[in-house]
């Protein structure tokens, strides 16, 4: 009954809001203190060091849209998806979800109604899941957490609903995570996410950790249920082809920074980032068309002393004198955003 | 060394068991295949389908209880599966270079690069110390690592990734071997470092003439590096062949799920293939056709009998959808 209860809340507070952004983020920065203990660094003579994981995000998601973030490892794309979530306090800037500020000036009984309604998926259901409690245990607990139900039948009723609604056999809530498969185990997260009725997921790389055949199976599972459930996903992948199967719309992140965003079709029809290009022709041709490919040197630098000006100048083809002293700022162009001088001046 | 043209790697009907209080768990089942002089042999598979099991064998390198238990392995003509362990111990690193997924874990953290190439180098060749570090320094800038002369000295922990990546394939290419094991080699590296990697596992391969297993689960990967792929589930072979045809025109009901379960840059497919269920575990390999409960096109010979490999042009094909004219059972309710 609470459920439908909170249901019917949700419903309302969806018509209310439609227009704006279901996630709104702003000028979003974290800095990790990465220099050693205060009295090695006075004996060694080292300066403190600061690791800037993400710098001056700004981003919407619409609801019933999957957003998706692509980068390379340490481009700070996890760093985001646990501010948005609220694991992790940003150093600066604002995440704003449905109108609620979710690290300043928000009462903590409207907290954790936020809370409520944002579930997370982590890459790894091996770690993820406890191995000593019984999957239907683990599937309750955000109903018990969120108290949305005391009943035991009630509350017995529903993780049963929650595995046939991932494809798996309401029997299974007796056993323990071993004994299941990693495509299985990632259902079983899902179901967990699912079970205080979220209107928004943050996927962490929620299939890198699988095997294709089993991605596949994952993959439509998340759409399906987007579609018979109204989510809105925040969805974290290194792989383009797994972000072109599932985003509507795509942000690239290159050491921190977002430098393009742009909805799906057109990021991969027409790249407008160097970037964003280099990404796009390093995944490897399925279709064996013998496309050329134009090979990129060079790494990514080191995150605590990246390049000045446009962290990508060093591997960037189309860089100039401006790149190497100006931090370029993300400008709109239509629907998207790039940030990237040699765009700005038209010489890409 | 009887005959120098043959394939430089030649695998016949391997067997891998791993004995146990209920029997033995077959890893690799009647597994063959050639790889030729300058010839990339892509082995793809997903997690369980024994394709680092067959290369762990070839290299010799089985954990006990694990075991070769029937087949041969062959390399330029000389038997190396029934090889004692100190005289495999000597081909391993001369003959055969190995390349792993992790390339941390595959350089000593203690020893500077530079001393780990030269000991590879002095083990197997007749050189000084000056001129294996010069070699040694050559490799390096084969391998595309820019001032090699100063970075032969700093430690595994000094390179990023994809750095100490091309270290290990250095290190793999110490002693001129004519066969290079590659289990998931880009599999740890970012998509752009990976592109740099494979293209330089082709040039080395292709320059040097020497043959290359990849151990992947990346079919990109494949279709990027591969003259010809074999498709490997629950421990045999599905479909070997010209990388082209196995994944243009795939024969295998497995080979072509698993290719439309990829997502791919060009498509738009509202929903992906799938493929129900998952691998068999080892204990539980069906009967018949390891595949037929997971096949949309399983007939009553799937369930009963296990499908010998069948030539289809250039490729062999484990499947008796193959065989055109079903000599045992004509009761083959097709799909």
């Amino acid at each position: 009954m609470s459920d439908e209860q909170s249901a019917a809340i949700d419903v309302k507070k969806k018509t209310a809001g439609s227009t704006r952004p279901l996630v709104e983020v702003k000028g979003l920065s974290r800095i990790f203190d990465v220099s050693k203990p205060w009295l090695n660094r006075m004996i060694e003579r080292e300066e403190r060091l600061l690791l800037k994981a993400v710098q001056d995000v700004d981003l919407q998601i619409s609801r019933r849209e999957t957003f998706a973030l692509v980068g390379e490892s340490g481009s700070g794309k996890s760093t985001v998806a646990k501010m948005v979530v609220g694991l992790l306090p940003p150093t600066s800037g604002s995440v704003m979800i449905d109108g609620h500020d979710m690290w300043a000036g928000t009462s903590t009984a409207d907290m954790t109604a936020l809370r409520r309604r944002i579930q997370m998926i982590f890459q790894d259901p091996y770690a993820s899941l406890n191995p000593r409690w019984r999957v239907g245990a683990i599937i309750a607990d955000p109903i018990k957490a969120f108290g949305l139900s005391n009943d035991v039948a009630e509350t017995e009723a529903k993780v049963a609903d929650l595995l046939r609604l991932v494809g798996l056999d309401p029997a299974d809530m007796q056993k323990y995570p071993h004994e299941f498969s990693g495509g299985q185990r990632q259902r079983i997260c899902i179901a967990r996410a699912l079970s205080s009725n979220p209107e928004f997921l943050v996927c962490d790389e929620p299939t890198s950790a699988l095997d294709v055949s089993v991605q596949a199976q994952i993959l439509n599972l998340m759409r399906d249920l987007q579609d018979r459930l109204g989510l809105t996903y925040l969805f974290i992948s290194h792989n383009l082809a797994v972000v072109r199967h599932m985003a509507t719309r795509i942000g690239v992140m290159y050491l921190g920074r977002l430098v393009e965003t742009a909805p799906s079709a057109e990021l991969f029809l027409r790249p407008r980032h160097p970037y964003t290009r280099m990404l796009l022709d390093a995944v490897p041709d399925l279709k064996m068309s013998g496309r050329a490919r134009k090979m990129i040197e060079g790494e990514i630098p080191n995150p605590i002393s990246p390049p000045p000006g446009c962290a990508f100048h060093p591997r960037c083809p189309l860089a100039f004198a401006r790149c190497r002293l100006e931090v370029p700022k993300a400008l709109p162009y239509g629907a998207r955003t790039a940030a990237c001088h040699a765009v700005e001046e038209g010489k890409a | 060394m009887m005959k120098l043209t043959g394939p430089v790697l030649s695998v016949r009907n391997l067997r891998v068991e791993f004995p146990n209080r209920r029997g033995a768990l077959v890893a690799v089942d009647n597994v063959s295949f050639d790889i030729a002089q300058g010839e990339v042999l892509g082995v793809v598979g997903e997690s369980g389908a024994g394709k680092s099991m067959t290369g762990t064998a070839v290299i010799g390198l089985l954990e006990p209880p694990g075991q070769i238990t029937a087949g041969e392995i062959w390399l330029r003509g000389q038997r190396i599966d029934n090889l004692p362990y100190e005289q495999m111990r000597r081909i391993r690193g001369k003959r055969i270079g190995m390349v792993f997924q992790d390339p941390l874990t595959s350089l000593n953290p203690l020893y500077r690069i530079g001393e780990q190439i030269i000991e590879t180098i002095r083990t197997h060749l007749p050189l000084s110390d000056a001129q294996a570090r010069q070699r040694a320094i050559e490799l390096l800038s084969e391998v595309g690592i820019q001032g090699a002369s100063d970075r032969i000295d700093s430690y595994p922990h000094q390179f990023s990734g994809g750095m100490r990546q091309r270290v290990v394939l250095a290190l793999a290419l110490a002693a001129e071997p004519e066969l290079i094991v590659a289990d998931e080699p880009t599999t740890a590296l970012d998509v752009s470092i990976q592109a740099q990697i494979i293209t330089l596992i082709k040039r080395l391969c292709r320059d040097r003439g020497t043959a290359v297993m990849l151990i992947t689960h990346d079919m990109g990967v494949i279709a990027e590096t591969a003259d010809r792929v074999a498709v490997m589930y629950a421990g045999r072979i599905a479909e070997i062949g010209p990388v082209r045809d196995v994944i243009q025109r795939p024969n295998h009901p497995y080979t072509r799920g698993l290719m439309g379960s990829i997502p791919t840059l060009e498509g738009n497919a509202a929903r992906l293939m799938q493929i129900p269920g998952s691998m068999p575990r080892l204990t539980a390999i069906p009967k018949g056709c390891a595949f037929n409960p997971r096949c949309d096109k399983v007939f009553a010979r799937c369930r009963e009998e296990r499908p010998e490999e069948i030539v289809v042009d250039q490729s062999r094909v484990a499947c008796w959808l193959m065989a055109k004219a079903p000599a045992t059972s004509p009761s083959g309710a097709n799909s």
